[in-house]
């Protein structure tokens, strides 16, 4: 039986997206049979980020609906042959998700994967309760950022309360991605350092994504970053925070100031 | 931005952090587990005004999530008297 996990944050924009990608190709770089399915029916855009977008053909609503198989609307990557994609429809709104129909969904995928990746749509509406419905653990995507830190907040509490997990008088597993992070502002007091965001958010870190040209030239090319390029400082945390869903304790590191003097000086980039 | 102004300037993530801080102090109440916390409230004020007299509005009973444990603090304001037992 595979692990269910959603990806979710509330406010829109952090990098849901674009983690739940480089997540699950990590795990499936590792040889792990992932699924990642995209629950922002209406503004569907993990085909995109995935390099998918002209082969979807059916999608969750139309398995939902019983007018496709599963089977049928699975997408397989090209570049890992166990990391496949559940597209959301684009075309229909969000009341095309039902209760019934998201639980039988996930629980056929959970039988079929090691891992069933959830992209939550932003919001605490229906897409996102329902993305979170079923889910064996949490990660809350979240920036340095006053707005992003308050929904997350949100999202905890209804992790805690409105899940399955939750109503079955059981403790949910959650964990903070801090994406975006910019060391050097964070370093001169313009961005919530890494300790203020988990002390005000009380869950463990799964990793720390930093702030990277390397996501948009991902998303660009329609690759996870996490095989984009599988060097670049965001796939590194990406690969770590795989490992570390997996259960193994590496610590975490903030991620790279690793320029030098001159570098400080000359390579300072408006992020 | 002048180079004088980049140097002067105060940092402002003590200010997200403190800002923060009381928000979610309040809106966690507010949203998240105010059933319970009203129960709570209830329950514990009537065992209390078993035994003393107590006003309903000087008593706050508060939630704070930790990591591993979760705190219930619950602050009472028994007036000087309030020993004896209600009439």
């Amino acid at each position: 039986m595979g692990k269910v996990i959603v990806v979710t944050s509330g406010k829109g924009g952090v990098g849901k997206t674009t983690s739940s990608a480089a997540l699950g190709a990590a795990l499936a770089q590792n040889g792990d049979k992932v699924v990642v399915v995209d629950f922002d029916v209406g503004l569907r855009n993990l085909d995109l980020v995935m390099g998918a977008e002209r082969r979807v053909v059916y999608d969750l609503v139309n398995v939902i609906q019983g007018e496709a198989k599963l089977a049928q609307a699975l997408i397989r990557d090209k570049r890992l042959e166990t990391l496949y994609l559940l597209p959301a429809s684009q075309t229909r709104d969000k009341d095309n998700l039902t209760p019934e129909g998201v639980e039988k969904v996930i629980t056929a995928l959970r039988k079929a994967f090691d891992w069933v990746i959830c992209d939550s749509p932003a919001g605490i509406e229906r897409g996102a309760t329902l993305a979170m419905r079923h889910a064996d653990v949490a990660i809350v995507v979240t920036n340095p950022e006053v707005s992003s830190v308050r929904d997350s907040d949100r999202i905890i509490g209804l992790l805690d309360s409105k899940t399955l997990k939750a109503e079955q008088g059981e403790r949910m597993e959650k964990h903070l991605l801090l994406t975006r992070f910019d060391p050097a502002r964070a370093e001169r007091g313009d961005m919530l350092k890494v300790e203020d965001v988990l002390e005000i958010l009380s869950i463990p870190l799964l990793g720390i994504i930093p702030e990277s040209m390397d996501v948009l030239r991902a998303s660009n090319v329609g690759a996870p970053v996490t095989l984009a390029d599988n060097k670049s400082a965001p796939a590194v945390a990406y690969f770590d925070a795989a490992r570390r869903l997996k259960g193994e304790t590496i610590p975490v590191t903030v991620p790279g100031d690793k320029r030098g003097f001159f570098g400080k000086i000359f390579g300072r980039k408006a992020a | 931005m002048n180079f004088k102004r980049f140097f002067s300037r105060p940092a402002s993530a003590p200010a997200a952090r403190e800002r923060l801080q009381v928000l979610l102090a309040h809106e966690r109440v507010a949203n998240g587990d105010s059933d319970l916390l009203k129960t709570l409230r209830d329950e514990i004020m009537a065992v209390i005004a078993k035994h003393m007299q107590v006003d309903g509005d000087k008593v706050s009973v508060k939630m704070e999530r930790g990591a591993s444990v979760s705190t219930l603090a619950v602050d009472i304001e028994v007036p000087f008297d309030g020993g004896k037992k209600a009439a």
